[in-house]
């Protein structure tokens, strides 16, 4: 059971950071169905800098059958350095991806649907097959630095809340602070009015275009980080396509909680448990594949009670999916 | 304020929404977008085979993966009738401004429906009966699936875009569920389940989803352009205030549309499975194409004519992507025409905003 609830908590990380970025791209007004390819775009530049990392210590795939030597140089490995790198890298690229999906549906006006679309088919295109060409050699040794746990001991406290690696601590704070943002600052505000209604708020002087620029880029390599855990954390450096489903249920668990990344902490170790349940509990392989359908269906169910209930704190932002054009009527 | 003000009389150009725009200038500017495209993948082509002549290859080569031989050729029509039935059904929804991304669950839906008919049913009674129930039963729950985010969104208003998404993994998951239930959990996609498909008219073998999707093409065409239905859709979709004000019952026409939608999407699913000459069902079965749809869809400008040929141009891509890069030996031939056709869409997206908008440069003397 211990294991369970540690293993949702990391599963959940993946779907945390995604929602979290989701959240403030939609809180602008911008509906990113690009979100999944974004993540494949973070996971694809981490792997990316991790593999120049490892470059500088001197694994490649030239001498990664030398066992002791790659051994040695991998004991060279700062743990603080490689993941900040990782993470820069991840960054970029995933913020690269929300600034085409900004520079689309912001500056040209796009339609939102159509262009997330589009970016994620390119982004998971881009992903999966450039992904092979990266190096990736010695990627275990540096998975070992993103698992690291804070303590390694097994009661139940340690194995609850201290036994995972630095990128599902970083995904929480994330959360926490987004959500802080989101409703105690000028900013938080200021965002919430543009995906309100835009005009009111260019109106009143907020600057919409440079906001929107923002939270899309922003959103995207937030969405980033959880590719670049996927890859380097939960998959310890391999690689498998299934990115883009994943990166879905991150869109889904905006909706689930109700664009509030403090509650979308608490919902994404419910996705995350309910992912991995079927691998815990002994049931037919049939009824594990309705197991899987529960977050679908419960994020279904939100999106019904949260509309036929009305309630102004829990709707989607109003000009969500609506491009601005300051000269329309 | 007043310097924000001042940046703002600075700026060199402002931007002007123009209405109208000549038919020559739209098509040039199309044509343009599509070359750049096409150099561009060609380009990347070239850089990541390590070949220059690769840069023409990719060319020919996607050519020859889509018309090569006869048996290419058939592939490419059926793959073109598939997507093209999957765009026409969204184009309804799309017309009236419902935003269903989920035609991929209704498709897999309709299919599933098909497959369940043609597991239990299968042999035991006679195939045209068979295929009859396997058509009613993947356009009924091609319907449901459609249907059931439409009711919500026509009574409370819920956000259809979100909803169609989740509905398309319930469709998943639900297939993966009778998959591992048929097998024992033994495999993730079905074997053939026999009998029970529409072999080839007329003697031309893999022809009958096009022959079916071209009639679905004329019939869309009329709906859209000469039944009041289609105009009353339009009409919701322009303004639903006006829509109410001149007596149409809104709801009645999200929910009628969507219905029409999600049967199109069911008959998608139904090809799939009835019109293959080896039917099985499996949760990849559609294969992204209800979101590929939406793209062509939009592309088109909501039209069945121009549709046509739009869905061969995106099919020729993905086919010919996938040859080039089997050719060339350059990896993950599935992931390469995903680049090929993002990249596509990118452009030719970006490339709308000169159709609906003119940049208008500041003159240097003022007024």
């Amino acid at each position: 059971m211990l294991v369970f609830i540690k293993s949702a908590i990391r599963f959940a990380t993946i779907f945390l950071f995604g929602s979290t970025g989701e959240t403030i791209t939609e809180k602008s007004g911008h509906l990113n169905l690009g979100t999944p390819g974004i993540m494949c775009l973070g996971a694809l530049g981490g792997c990316i800098g991790a593999s120049l990392y490892m470059e500088s210590l001197g694994i490649n795939a030239e001498i990664i059958n030398q066992t002791e030597q790659v051994a040695a140089a991998a004991a060279n490995i700062n743990g603080f350095a490689a993941i900040l790198l990782c993470i820069l890298f991840a960054m970029i690229f995933a913020g690269a991806g929300g600034l085409i999906y900004g520079f689309l549906t912001i500056t040209l006006r796009c339609n939102q649907n159509v262009t997330g679309l589009a970016i994620t088919t390119f982004g998971a295109g881009i992903t999966n097959f450039f992904i092979n060409y990266v190096d990736r050699s010695g990627f275990n040794y540096l998975a070992a630095k993103f698992t690291a746990p804070i303590s390694g001991s097994d009661d139940w406290f340690s194995t609850i809340f201290l036994s995972h690696g630095a990128l599902v601590y970083t995904a929480i704070v994330l959360a926490l602070v987004v959500a802080f943002v989101f409703k105690k600052t000028r900013v938080g505000l200021n965002l919430t009015a543009i995906g309100e209604n835009p005009a009111t708020a260019d109106a009143a002087g907020i600057n919409v275009t440079g906001y929107k620029y923002t939270s899309c880029v922003l959103g995207g390599a937030i969405a980033g980080l959880g590719g670049l855990f996927y890859i380097m954390d939960y998959l310890y450096g391999s690689w498998e396509y299934a990115m883009e489903d994943l990166g879905w249920l991150a869109v889904a668990l905006v909706i689930f909680s109700v664009w509030k990344p403090n509650w979308g902490i608490l919902g994404s170790i419910l996705f995350g448990a309910f992912y991995i349940m079927p691998s815990y509990v002994d049931v037919s392989f049939a009824a594990k594949e309705l197991i899987k359908m529960v977050p679908y269906v419960a994020t279904i169910l939100i999106l019904i009670f949260t509309s036929i209930l009305n309630r102004r704190e829990s709707q989607p932002p109003a000009a969500l999916g609506l491009s601005y054009f300051r000269e329309e009527r | 304020m007043v310097a924000e003000k001042k940046k703002e009389k600075e700026r060199l150009f402002h931007l002007v929404k123009r209405n109208d725009i000549e038919p020559w200038k739209k098509w040039i500017i199309r044509i343009a977008s599509v070359i750049i495209a096409a150099l561009l993948a060609g380009g990347i082509f070239a850089v990541v085979a390590k070949d220059s002549a690769a840069f023409g290859g990719f060319f020919k080569e996607m050519w020859k993966g889509s018309f090569g031989t006869q048996r290419l050729a058939y592939v490419f029509t059926s793959d073109w009738a598939i997507l093209m039935c999957i765009s026409l059904a969204v184009t309804p929804a799309f017309k009236m401004r419902f935003w269903n991304i989920g035609a991929e669950g209704q498709t897999l839906a309709g299919a599933l429906g098909a497959a369940i008919i043609l597991y239990y049913l299968g042999g035991k009674i006679v195939e045209p009966v068979v295929i009859l129930f396997m058509f009613a039963a993947a356009l009924f729950m091609g319907m449901l699936w459609a249907v059931i985010p439409a009711i919500f969104k026509a009574i409370w208003g819920t956000n259809e875009t979100l909803f169609t998404l989740m509905m398309n993994y319930v469709a998943i998951q639900l297939t993966n569920f009778f998959v591992n239930l048929w097998t024992r959990g033994t495999q993730t996609t079905m074997g053939n389940l026999g009998n029970g498909t529409i072999h080839g008219i007329l003697g031309i073998p893999y022809i009958q989803n096009a022959v079916i999707v071209a009639i679905v093409t004329i019939i869309i065409f009329i709906y859209l352009r000469y039944f009041k239905h289609g105009y009353e859709l339009e009409v919701v979709g322009e303004s639903q205030n006006t829509a109410k004000y001149i007596g149409i019952n809104v709801k009645k026409v999200i929910i009628r549309t969507m219905l029409l939608s999600g049967v199109i999407c069911g008959l998608a699913g139904f090809l799939l499975v009835g019109g293959s000459p080896t039917p099985t069902i499996n949760a990849e079965l559609v294969a992204g194409r209800g979101f590929t749809a939406i793209l062509v869809s939009w592309l088109s400008k909501f039209g069945p004519l121009a549709m046509i040929f739009v869905t061969a141009f995106v099919v020729f891509l993905q086919t010919g992507a996938k040859q080039g890069s089997n050719t060339y030996h350059i990896g993950a031939s599935s992931a390469y025409s995903d680049i090929i056709v993002g990249l596509f869409f990118l452009i030719i997206i970006a490339s709308e905003f000169f159709l609906n908008y003119r940049i208008k440069f500041r003159k240097k003397e003022g007024k």
